[in-house]
This record gives structure tokens, C-alpha cells and sequence, in this order.
């Protein structure tokens, strides 16, 4: 899965006595260049820590967790796969988070669902080796050959001399050897993990539940002030003359700071006033008596219904530039015996991660400290040692704390920027910069909106033969904006002889970025969706058309030689596997009508992203306008293994629920020049409870390593919810979010 | 102006302007960091504290009005008897993904608790629905309080797993 990667091992003594050992990653600079990590990628191979296990004389075991924890589980589900190939028992690991270093770790980013397909093997090989050096130690220790020594929980026994240890007692005369060579280690076999599979509550649990200090937010240095940070009205405003008298006159208020940045608002500093106060509300509530004058010149025009618009005009126009052509998609739509065409289109749409943006930063002899939740430390680093021009990274220190929430929002890192820069500006004085709400809906890096422009052709069989998606989406010089771009590979793409992807792009002020399950969030809609459509023309359902695509097993390279290879098998388990659980009924697609006058139906769909593939059946009703979800199944295949079903089972609910308050909850955000509409829960309402629905997860395992599971359950509940709802009650769902037109 | 503060079992002297919500004493004059800032609106329900009993959006209540009513906090219900019951079901259940949230959820269903020990799907919807979950854990919030409640037995719910392949 990470062919380029080879890891290899460094033993030490602990300061206190014990086994410190380390895995590094070799990893080619190119592949690094390709991470971001510019910072290294000189170097030609990079050394990268990915597991750090100790094993202190008490037998207490330490393992690291290198990446941020957002409630994706992998500061417990990780650590497991190091602790099971160790074998020790749980209850001895403890976890510690390691601060941003990018010479020793790494990128050390959260997301891309990367971190568990990256981490498998060369954890479990630290854990083996780990292993291997405590019975070396115990076996010269008592003169017995290796090979009768067993372990468990974190001791090892002789059974014929019935002598035992703890691993503490053998772990100082282990770090005098030789570490093994990592593929030469014996690893378990899958029916022997105790800990892999095995529901593990998330290690930070308790102390979340008692209110202790851990999210960035909580930080608190002695003398901290706390600031706000206005920023213009409308994305892409600049700041031309800010009165401050008015506010550095408000209660508890220290400190006024214009700052002016670069204008770059997604990798420098957005112009701005910081507000620097005793409490963060008064900060807040001193905001009111700024007196700026903004320029705003550059948002003008930039509103939702000009870009639609636009769009409109584009797809009418026809062209744009070409992604992908297989075939000849022209000739065969035009002898086709049935073609189907549609439009379809989704709103800019904001993370909402409930702990707002925060950083806390403290300035001092030319050096800063930082208090971060974010998904990307190492960038961060980089970005706050060139924005304020320090002369080496090694001058800042970023503390990576806990995340509330990510989705992909705290892998930008204007926060991060802000807080330095206004700590540099009051040097010795800690400052916890914290957003509003307002601030964080006002400025977020949207999921971009997207038009899609649609056509198939169906032959005299009901085949599919040929498939056109015109995509309009943000971008300018060639290029396109943060997460706005599209799959080349996405449904029905290497599955039938003629297909077109073509892209027109137009500029926006607003930052994108990447929002869970980036790009398939969307796409999947479009693909899924107008597939029901194709499916009902040619007179089949989705999961039928779906199958029949996907044919006989066999692996698809990727497309253009990068990315990941996709298995029509385990794609096609997956769909079988659904089909089974939801009791699908093939034929009649006929809804059911309950006794209150609900039409109720079933509605189907597959993706693959993210490595993981999954297929989803959702029971919907429609009451009027009103849509209820009942229940949803999924089927997915990550792999061989779910880690830690606790933290998995959560990953695929909250997914399902996201998803689905996507569509219905009326998520959209919207802009007129410039200026977002929404500010808070009210008008981007996130989901609730009573929109919860029963959710049966149904786990294919493969005989693949295990791969990440932040977002690939996502993208496939929207569009099985919209083919439900059409399903029901004929009506088409083209728009998101989901709006039912009065009867 | 000062204030004093029954805040769990203990009174605080606080010097500040009598509009600031409660939520801002507690976490920035008091350093009781548990009860968390979401929205400001009294949308999201991560501040949720109680005041006499009642739950409370502390974002929203300013100081002056709390004046001798007994607050409790996330960092003392685990003193209570329901409020125990529920962080321990929680912790069985493993509810949380970032937890950003979970102090408010615990403090809504702790209110509801001690008003309903035995509360129907509705009335659990009712009084949790202020309280949002960004994670969306939703399924195991609600295992969790009717594990609390003794309306079901500990441990995940098996539909979970029914289908495992």
C-alpha cells in the first residue's frame, strides 16, 4: 500500500531505565514534496518517526500518538495495533501526544483518512520488534533458548523452568540490543491479536467527562489576555484605516492591534484588528465600537446567484477543458436508442466543528510558543515561522492539543497566524485568540458549490455506452480551488467504453478548502444520483445497473498512474452485502403508503473514496415537505481488520448523520459580494438528535491491510436518501440541499 | 462589581461587569474550563450548567442574574448520584468522538434525569435536542442515558453488530 516506504528501527535506554524504540519511515523526498512537507523535501530521503513505544522498569508502556486526535480515534486505535503486536495488556499503555516536529514525525497531519492504511504495518512491526528484544533480554538473562519463552499481557514465561517476568524487569537489558530488522520480525497472525478488534472507549474519555483542560480552547498560561479578531465584512477585504480609541476605551479591553497581512488569506494573514481584553467576551462585545473603513472592492459581484449564473451560462455554452476522455462519448451519445440528461448542483457548504478556532501563543526572545488544535501542526509551524520572518523553525513550538471537531477545517491554519502575529505584537503577554461563531461561519474554507452538466446513452439493451459530466466549478489560471476539483475516476468511469469529463472554472473570493470526504461529498451525489436516474430509464434499479457495470472481478488501475487501484470485488461484495441486510426488493420500486399518508421507500448507493468502499440503503419518508429518515444500513470494507469497532462504529455514524443533515437539515451557505449570509447555528443549522436514525453497519472484511475511516462512509447517504425520496414520491432531488416543492 | 457565587458547593468572589454570560467567569475568571463556548446563542448547548437544578445556557445568562442560586458545573457532577450513573454509561458505551460537546450532553440529561428517571424516546429528544453534536454520537447519547436510566442493559446495543462478516 506505501511500496515507497521501508521502515527501520532505533533502540535506546531510557533516562530512568527501560526500552525506548523508535520506527522511522524511510520516505523518498518526492513523496514528501507531494505531502506539502517543502520545508524537508531537499533532502533526498527523509527519516520520519512513525511509532514511538517505551517500556519503563514499572512495565508501564508509553507508545506516542504522532498525529492530532479530533475524535477520529486514532490516538487509541493506533496505539492498539503497537499494543497487540507487543503483548501487553491495555490497561499498562499509556498514550502521549506528541508536540509538531516535522524533522522527527513528519507532516504529523490528520486527514485523507491516511492515518491508519500509513500507520498498520510499521506499528505492528515496532510492537513485534519490541517484543522480539524483551524475550532476547529474558532468554540471555536466564540461559534458555528464545524459542520456549512465550508472552502474554505484557509478561513472558519459561515454562519448563516455570520462571516469569514482567516486560519492566527485562526492559533496560533490551535496550542494550540490537534492534531487528523490521520484515524479519514475526508478526501475529489475525486469529491471535487481543487487542486489534477488540472495543476500546477512546483513551482522553474520562478526563473529557470530568471537564479537565484539553482542547486548545482549555489552555491557560499565567497573565493571559484574550483577543478577538476583525477581520472585513467580505472575503478578499483589505483594511485602509481602522479608529481605535473608541475600543481601547472598553471595559477590560488592553490592547488594539491593526495588522496588516498579505492579503493571502489562505496561507498568510487576513488584514485585521485584533482586540486584546481580560475576558474573551469583552474582547468581543469591544468590537461593536471599531470604527474601520475596509476596502471591498474585490468582492463585488462575488454573490450565490451570480456564480449560478455563470454556471448556468457555462453549461448551456457547452465545452470546457478536457479531464478525461475515453472512447468516443460524442459519436456514441448520438446513436444511442435512449439518452438520459440532467443538471444537477450543491451549495458552498462550512465545517462547523464545534469547538470554534482558537490558538493560544506567547512571544518571547525572538521565539514563539503555540497552543494549537489543528489537523496539520507541521504546516503550521512553517507558516508562523515565515510570517513572522523568525530565522528558524526550530523558533517556533507548536503544543498539539486536542480538536474539536476537524472535518478538515484545522488542516488551514489562519488562526494559527493570527494568534502569532498578535503575540508578536505584545511580546511576554500570552494571548488566547478565540473566534465567534459569526467568525468561524463568516470565514470558513467552504466546500466549494459545483454544476454538473450530465448526459448517458443508453443502447437497444438498456446498456450503458456512453456518459458526459461538463463540471463547473472555482478556480482561475488554469488551476482550481482548494477542494473544488473532480474524481476522473468516479462512477461510471472504467466501466463503460465512451466518457467525457470536462471542467469550466470561474473565480470566487471565497476561501475552499477540504470538508470531509473532500470532493466525493459532492460527486458521489451527481454520480449516484443521476446513475438512479439512468438505471430507471433503462428500466433497472441502481444497485442492478451498478453490477452490472462493475462485471466480473478485477482490479482497475488508477487513472493516470496515480492514486489508488479499485477491486469491482470488493466494490461488488459490498453491494451484494447491503442488498442482503436492507431486505432490497429488486422490483417493484413502487413506495409503500403508511396509514398517516407518508410515502415511504427505499433508496440505494455506492462509492469508493478514501480506500474504503461502501454501499448504503437508506428508508426514507415524505410527509408534505418533510422528510424522515428512519433507517440506514452500510456495508463497508476497509480491510482486513476494524481496529477498534468503538471508534469505527462512531466514524460510520457520524458520517451517516453528516451526510444526511447535508441534505436536510438546509446547510447552504451563501454570499453576496463577498459578504457570507450565514453566522451561526440558526442559519446553518447543524443535525440534531430527533434526526438520527436506526443505523446497521455491516463490516465486509477483505484481505487487505485496514484503511482509514473519517470519511469514506459519507459521500453514498446523500444520494441513497435523495434515489429514496424519488423512489417515494417522484420527485427528483437535483439541488442540495434537499428541497420539496409544496403539493 | 462583585459577585459572589455558589458555584458546586463553593462561593466565588468575582469582580466583573454584571452583563457578562456566565460562562466567561467560569472559564476565564474561575478557571472552570469544563463547561464549553459553542455558539454564544444559546443554539448549541455546550455551556449548558445548572442553576438550582434547571439547566441552564450559561453563554447566555449574565452574571448578575445568577446572584445565590446553587450552580453545578461538569466539573462536580460526577459528585452527584445521576450524574455518576451517566458518566459511567457513557464511558461504557464510549459516546464521544472529539467530546467537545459531551459536558453539555451530560449536563441536559442529568437535568432530565432528575426530573424523569424514566424517560420515553421523546422525552429524551425533548430535552436533548438543544444540545448538538457536531460528531453526531447521537445513537450512543441516547444508549447511554437509557443505560443510566436502568432501561436497558449496559454494553453496546448488539443490532450493532448483527451483521458482522
Amino acid at each position: 500500500m506505501w511500496p515507497e516506504r521501508r521502515t527501520f528501527l532505533k533502540a535506546s535506554l531510557l533516562a530512568g531505565g527501560g526500552l525506548a524504540l523508535e520506527a522511522f519511515i524511510a520516505v523518498p523526498a518526492r513523496v514528501l514534496a507531494a505531502a506539502g512537507g517543502a520545508g524537508a523535501a531537499a533532502a533526498a530521503v527523509h527519516a520520519e518517526l512513525t511509532a514511538f513505544v517505551s517500556i519503563a522498569p514499572d512495565g508501564v508502556v508509553t507508545i506516542t500518538a504522532r498525529n492530532p486526535e479530533m475524535g477520529q480515534g486514532t490516538k487509541t486505535s493506533l496505539p492498539m495495533i503497537v499494543a497487540d503486536e507487543l503483548d501487553c495488556d491495555w490497561d499498562q499503555v499509556r498514550i502521549v501526544q506528541a508536540d509538531a516536529d516535522f524533522a522527527r514525525y513528519g507532516a504529523q497531519t490528520a486527514g485523507g483518512s491516511n492515518s491508519t492504511p500509513s500507520s498498520w504495518l510499521p506499528m505492528r512491526q515496532t510492537g513485534a520488534a519490541a517484543r522480539a528484544m524483551l524475550l532476547q533480554a529474558a532468554a540471555q538473562q536466564w540461559s534458555v533458548p528464545v524459542a520456549e519463552l512465550t508472552t502474554s499481557k505484557g509478561r513472558i514465561a519459561h515454562a519448563a523452568s516455570g520462571r516469569s517476568c514482567g516486560y519492566g524487569d527485562v526492559a533496560s537489558a533490551a535496550a542494550q540490543l540490537a534492534p531487528p530488522a523490521p520484515e524479519s520480525v514475526p508478526l501475529k497472525q489475525p486469529g491471535e491479536f487481543t487487542v486489534i478488534g477488540r472495543a476500546i472507549a477512546g483513551i482522553d474519555g474520562p478526563r473529557v467527562l470530568r471537564g479537565e483542560p484539553l482542547f486548545g480552547i482549555d489552555t491557560r498560561l499565567p497573565g493571559m489576555l484574550y483577543a478577538v479578531y476583525e477581520v472585513a465584512p467580505a472575503h478578499g477585504g483589505r483594511l485602509v484605516k481602522a479608529n481605535v480609541e473608541a475600543a481601547k476605551a472598553a471595559p477590560g479591553v488592553k490592547h488594539v492591534v491593526p495588522l496588516t497581512g498579505d492579503g493571502d488569506a489562505d496561507s498568510g494573514l487576513a488584514d485585521g484588528v485584533a482586540i486584546v481584553a481580560t475576558h474573551w467576551w469583552l474582547a468581543n462585545e469591544a468590537r461593536a465600537k471599531l470604527d474601520v473603513q475596509w476596502d471591498l472592492s474585490r468582492a463585488q459581484g462575488h454573490s450565490t446567484a451570480a456564480y449560478r449564473a455563470r454556471a448556468g451560462e457555462a453549461l448551456e455554452k457547452g465545452g470546457g477543458t478536457e479531464l478525461r476522455r475515453d472512447g468516443d462519448p460524442d459519436a456514441a451519445l448520438a446513436g444511442a436508442a435512449k439518452r438520459v440528461s440532467a443538471r444537477y448542483e450543491y451549495p458552498f457548504l462550512a465545517h462547523g466543528s464545534l469547538e470554534p478556532q482558537n490558538c493560544t501563543a506567547l512571544f518571547k526572545g525572538g521565539k514563539v510558543e503555540m497552543w494549537a488544535p489543528t489537523q496539520a501542526p507541521a504546516r503550521g509551524r512553517e507558516l508562523v515561522q515565515k510570517l513572522l520572518g523568525l530565522p528558524a523553525l526550530e523558533d517556533v513550538t507548536v503544543h498539539v492539543t486536542r480538536c474539536g471537531g476537524g472535518f478538515g477545517r484545522r488542516l488551514m491554519h489562519d488562526y494559527m497566524l493570527q494568534a502569532a502575529a498578535i503575540a508578536k505584537a505584545l511580546p511576554g503577554t500570552p494571548v488566547q485568540l478565540i473566534w465567534s461563531r459569526e467568525d468561524d461561519i463568516r470565514r470558513d474554507y467552504y466546500r466549494a458549490a459545483g454544476w454538473h452538466g450530465l448526459e448517458a446513452g443508453l443502447d437497444a439493451d438498456g446498456r450503458l455506452i456512453a456518459f458526459t459530466d461538463h463540471f463547473v466549478t472555482f478556480g482561475e489560471g488554469g488551476s482550481t480551488a482548494r477542494g473544488a476539483n473532480f474524481t476522473p475516476t468516479l462512477p461510471p468511469a472504467d466501466l463503460i467504453p465512451n466518457l467525457g469529463f470536462t471542467q469550466t472554472t470561474m473565480p470566487t473570493v471565497l476561501t475552499t478548502g477540504w470538508l470531509r470526504a473532500p470532493g466525493s461529498n459532492a460527486l458521489c451525489f451527481m454520480s449516484q444520483g443521476f446513475l438512479d436516474e439512468v438505471a430507471q430509464a433503462a428500466g433497472k434499479d441502481l444497485p442492478a445497473l451498478m453490477l452490472e457495470l462493475l462485471g466480473e472481478r478485477r482490479v482497475i488501475p488508477p487513472f493516470g498512474g496515480r492514486g489508488v487501484p479499485f477491486d469491482t470485488g470488493r466494490a461488488r461484495a459490498v453491494i451484494e452485502k447491503v442488498l442482503r441486510t436492507s431486505a432490497w426488493s429488486v422490483k417493484p420500486l413502487a413506495a409503500q403508503t403508511d396509514p398517516a399518508g407518508a410515502r415511504r421507500a427505499k433508496g440505494f448507493a455506492f462509492y469508493f473514496c478514501h480506500r474504503g468502499y461502501f454501499a448504503e440503503v437508506v428508508d426514507a419518508s415524505v410527509t408534505g415537505t418533510e422528510v424522515t429518515v428512519h433507517k440506514v444500513w452500510v456495508a463497508g470494507d476497509v480491510g482486513s481488520h476494524i481496529i477498534n469497532p468503538f471508534g469505527a462504529e462512531n466514524q460510520v455514524r457520524g458520517a451517516i448523520i453528516d451526510g444526511l443533515a447535508q441534505a436536510l437539515a438546509g446547510q447552504a451557505i451563501e454570499v453576496v459580494d463577498g459578504v457570507v449570509q450565514q453566522s451561526n447555528f440558526h442559519d446553518y443549522p447543524l443535525a440534531r438528535m430527533p434526526i438520527t436514525p436506526e443505523i446497521n453497519i455491516a463490516w465486509v472484511k477483505s484481505d487487505n491491510p485496514p484503511t482509514g475511516l473519517g470519511e469514506p462512509a459519507l459521500p453514498p447517504v446523500i444520494p441513497a436518501l435523495t434515489n429514496a425520496i424519488h423512489a417515494a414520491t417522484g420527485t427528483r432531488i437535483r439541488s442540495l440541499p434537499v428541497k420539496l416543492p409544496a403539493a | 462589581m462583585t459577585y459572589r457565587l455558589h458555584i458546586n458547593g463553593q462561593v466565588h468572589a468575582v469582580d466583573v461587569p454584571g452583563e457578562m454570560p456566565l460562562l466567561w467567569v467560569l472559564r476565564e475568571s474561575l478557571g472552570l474550563v469544563g463547561t464549553k463556548f459553542g455558539c454564544g446563542m444559546a443554539l448549541c448547548g455546550a455551556c449548558t450548567v445548572h442553576v438550582d437544578g434547571q439547566p441552564q445556557r450559561s453563554c447566555r445568562l449574565p452574571v448578575a442574574s445568577v446572584g445565590d442560586a446553587q450552580v453545578t458545573t461538569i466539573e462536580h457532577i460526577g459528585h452527584t448520584e445521576i450524574g455518576a450513573r451517566l458518566q459511567k454509561a457513557w464511558l461504557d458505551t464510549d459516546v464521544m468522538q472529539c467530546g467537545y460537546c459531551q459536558a453539555g450532553q451530560i449536563m441536559s440529561a442529568a437535568a432530565m434525569l432528575a426530573a424523569t428517571p424514566k424517560p420515553s424516546r421523546d422525552d429524551i429528544h425533548a430535552a436533548m435536542s438543544g444540545n448538538i453534536c457536531r460528531c453526531a454520537c447521537y445513537n450512543r447519547i441516547e444508549t447511554a442515558i437509557r443505560i443510566a436510566a436502568g432501561l436497558e442493559p449496559a454494553g453496546e446495543p448488539q443490532q450493532e453488530r448483527d451483521h458482522v462478516a
